[in-house]
């Protein structure tokens, strides 16, 4: 049924990861200058946030656009598990030539969630520090952010 | 065009439970949610205004007034209320944050006569909450 509402269902999640933003394609001289301390040999850590957004109709039998316990357990499947507690560049094949910036980080996760199978993926938010936030909505999707 | 927007808390209980499931049913969909006495939250509301600011007081939209529609509406309704027997807009709907959303924009919207209402985002808890937005307008 088309309303004139279009609702979304927004849920946040938490993981922790340690990256390093460093390119072979720079020399050690323009990393350093690029990226300053994140490109420090050893990496270091955030405590990430990440909010996504599904839209769909809402079932009239329970209320839902999905149910939370199928998009909690495939976002665990698919992003917590892979990413928390790990090492971007060393541990998440995607990474092993892209730099893992939270752009970078934002296009992952979207890739990683655009499937699933219950609801339309909208947008993802990934907040790497409480200062900065990086939004993404698919190739095409400008008009919704 | 500017976006304004304004905040309320209001705290209510519910449970999911649609009679046309088996009680099995109830449990498997709803989970702990179908505790039959309900449990509750404390919602918090942020609502957002669209418009161009007035030349003469510079606002989109009074907030004074959007302070006592979502007073009216909202608080008076919801606040310290069960959400399904208490809400008559929610009578046989499960009282989701999707559908308490809707409602909540469907009894704003008439109501916001300077500017255009532009979201309505409701949070159960920090961690979920559901948007409306008007059906075709970008987000």
């Amino acid at each position: 049924m088309l309303t004139g509402v279009k609702t979304e269902l927004g849920r946040r999640y938490r993981f922790a990861a340690s990256h390093r933003l460093h390119t072979e394609k720079l020399s050690e001289e323009e990393n350093a200058r690029v990226f300053g301390k994140c490109a420090n040999p050893y990496g270091h850590g955030h405590n990430y946030m990440l909010e996504i957004s599904v839209s769909g109709e809402v079932d009239p039998a329970t209320g839902m656009i999905a149910n939370l316990a199928d998009l909690d357990s495939f976002v665990e499947r698919e992003v917590i598990e892979v990413f928390d507690r790990h090492s971007l560049n060393e541990d998440v094949a995607a990474f092993r030539d892209v730099v893992p910036t939270t752009e970078n980080l934002c296009i992952e996760i979207y890739k990683r969630l655009k499937s699933f199978p219950k609801a339309k993926l909208e947008r993802v938010r990934v907040q790497e520090t409480s200062n900065n936030s990086f939004e993404y909505a698919g190739e095409n999707g400008r008009e919704n952010l | 065009m500017v976006l304004i927007t304004r905040k309320i808390e209001f705290s209510a209980s519910h449970l999911y439970h649609n009679p046309a499931f088996s009680a099995e049913e109830n449990r498997r969909v709803f989970g702990k949610c179908n505790n039959p006495h309900g449990h509750g939250h404390n919602y918090a509301l942020e609502v957002t205004v669209a418009g161009e600011p007035d030349p003469v007081t510079g606002m989109v939209l009074d907030l004074k007034e959007l302070k006592e529609i979502l007073e009216r509406e909202v608080m008076q309704r919801m606040d310290h209320r069960f959400l399904n027997y208490e809400v008559a807009e929610l009578k046989g709907q499960i009282p989701t944050c999707e559908n308490i959303a809707r409602v909540i924009w469907e009894l704003l919207d008439p109501k916001i006569k300077q500017g255009r209402l532009h979201r309505v985002r409701l949070y159960e808890s920090a961690d979920l909450f559901a948007d409306c937005y008007r059906n075709g307008a970008a987000c």
